[in-house]
């Protein structure tokens, strides 16, 4: 399916959706397609909103971020992630923050079809006053006290994996992030693949995820540039440390998204 | 900074340098970004090739040939001997207590060891936002011991955090490493400065830091750097621009 079609057809204004993919299988193509159909509202879940949620946050597309890790990662800050939350640049930014845990918990119960999901951690720190998806649970057993995260459940999830076969089961491997939960946890998910092949071969590291639980596969070689696909792409750092200075002035972002994103065609930059 | 014989060092090398000592072989070490990514991999080429390294991305035993930038880089995971997925990673792995030490930074970090990687400010209009929590709450709440890398200014070592993301008070088992010494805490787990790097005066580090400082009675200095350590940091680093 075509990545433009796939984007309209599922994602509408004022969505909750998840662009998963943890350093690893990013999906920046997509996230750019979104930027493309200029869709606003949205509220975007990301455990490192990374390069391409501080995209999505310049140009205006969230109105609220759910996450647990908001820097350029070894590089230093979202320079976009930033200015919304400090200045309210394009717009203001709502923002529910997790520990990675948290937040993957979070996933992992959405994908469960529970409604919150429970671990230690979180006691003393002041995440909890400022997340309300974040409260305490006595263990029916033993009486400690818990931590429980409210279910993330996305109305859209988005993944980037290394290949797909006809029948549109999709396999990605390497680090695998939790784009499996992220996925299950989905009222609907879309995955842009590397590679369409006739039959997916057995792989170390490898998660699989059926045809019945993606909606709609979008062929997109380099689709996850500057972040990788393991066996087809390595992860661009240079680029990665160059959008320190892109992202850092809001004109030069702004020039550098049009150039890049606005006036591309499903080119991934 | 001029320290020892003739080795020149910066601040951010001194600093790196002594986290690297602190490890040793065969322990389980939960890495993150910055410089304790930076420390960690020069262990593994110093006195603890065999320390395991675990990348939060689901890189278990990751021997990384160059330094990588991010915590999920492609080395780490070719390389590793376990990929495992960030879910497991956190709960099993971490949360289940199987991590030796937890390397951590920090924007600002209080007399007791806590830190703050969240925001600079107040938390709903901060001066400076900051990429917040990652996993460092349950790297702190769940390693067995803690290394903090920190330079030492008032604006970092402050009496109270503006926002507390970490619990970094393991009753002892934690040592704050700084640009000029030492840090462990007492008995009550108040900080006390137990080192100074060499050429570094007690006065400067009471300067640097935002509360009275505690001194050990028995304050020690660190061994100065080798050019060995020197030479394989700065390599370590070269590498990682290929």
């Amino acid at each position: 399916m075509d990545l433009r079609d796939a984007i309209s057809e599922h994602v509408r204004d004022g969505m909750t959706v998840s662009l998963e993919g943890f350093t690893h299988l990013i999906p920046f193509a997509a996230g750019h397609e979104l930027i493309r159909q200029g869709r606003r509202d949205l509220t975007l879940v990301r455990m490192t909103p990374d390069l391409i949620y501080d995209q999505l946050i310049g140009m205006g597309c969230a109105r609220k971020l759910i996450f647990s890790y908001g820097g350029n990662p070894g590089v230093g800050s979202l320079h976009r992630f930033r200015d919304a939350v400090e200045n309210g640049w394009p717009q203001p930014l709502e923002i529910v923050e997790h520990s990675h845990a948290g937040l993957a918990n979070a996933y992992a119960a959405g994908a469960a079809n529970l409604p919150f999901g429970v671990l230690r951690g979180y006691a003393g720190t002041d995440l909890v006053e400022h997340n309300e998806q974040v409260a305490f649970v006595d263990c029916p057993f033993t009486g400690e006290q818990l931590s429980a995260v409210r279910a993330v459940r996305p109305d859209v999830t988005v993944i980037h994996a290394q290949q797909a076969d006809r029948h549109g089961n999709v396999m990605l491997w390497g680090l695998a992030g939790v784009q499996k939960e992220a996925v299950l946890a989905a009222e609907v998910a879309i995955a842009t693949v590397e590679e369409i092949v006739d039959e997916l071969e057995a792989r170390p590291h490898s998660v699989v995820l059926p045809a019945w639980t993606i909606a709609a596969v979008c062929h997109v070689p380099g689709g996850a540039h500057p972040s990788y696909a393991a066996g087809y792409s390595t992860r661009d750092n240079d680029f990665y440390s160059a959008w320190d200075e892109i992202a850092r002035d809001r004109e030069r972002f702004s020039e550098w998204m049009r150039e890049h994103v606005l006036s591309k065609d499903e080119v991934p930059a | 900074m001029s320290v020892g014989e003739a080795v020149e060092v910066t601040p951010e090398e001194l600093m790196t340098i002594n986290a690297a000592r602190e490890l040793r072989d065969g322990q389980v070490c939960l890495v993150g970004v910055g410089p304790p990514n930076a420390a960690a991999n020069l262990a593994r080429r110093l006195q603890a090739p065999g320390c395991v390294l675990v990348y939060e991305s689901g890189a278990i035993g990751a021997q990384p040939v160059r330094l990588p930038l991010s915590i999920g880089d492609d080395d780490l995971a070719a390389t590793a001997l376990e990929l495992v997925s960030v879910v497991e990673m956190f709960n099993l792995w971490i949360g289940g207590g199987r991590i030796d030490v937890g390397f951590l930074g920090a924007a600002q970090i209080d007399p007791h060891a806590n830190l703050n990687t969240t925001a600079i400010g107040s938390y709903e209009q901060p001066k400076v936002r900051l990429p917040g929590a990652g996993g460092a709450p349950e790297i702190a709440a769940c390693a067995k011991s803690v290394i903090v890398i920190a330079r030492q200014s008032p604006r970092v070592f402050v009496e109270k955090l503006d926002f507390v993301t970490s619990l970094a008070h393991r009753e002892g088992h934690t040592v704050v490493i700084t640009d000029l010494g030492v840090l462990r805490p007492g008995s009550d787990g108040e900080l006390e400065l137990v080192a100074l790097h060499p050429g570094v005066e007690v006065e400067q580090a009471r300067e640097a830091t935002g509360w009275d400082l505690r001194v050990a009675d028995d304050l020690e200095r660190t061994e100065p750097v080798t050019q060995r350590e020197l030479d394989e940091l700065r390599e370590l680093r070269a590498s990682a621009r290929r």
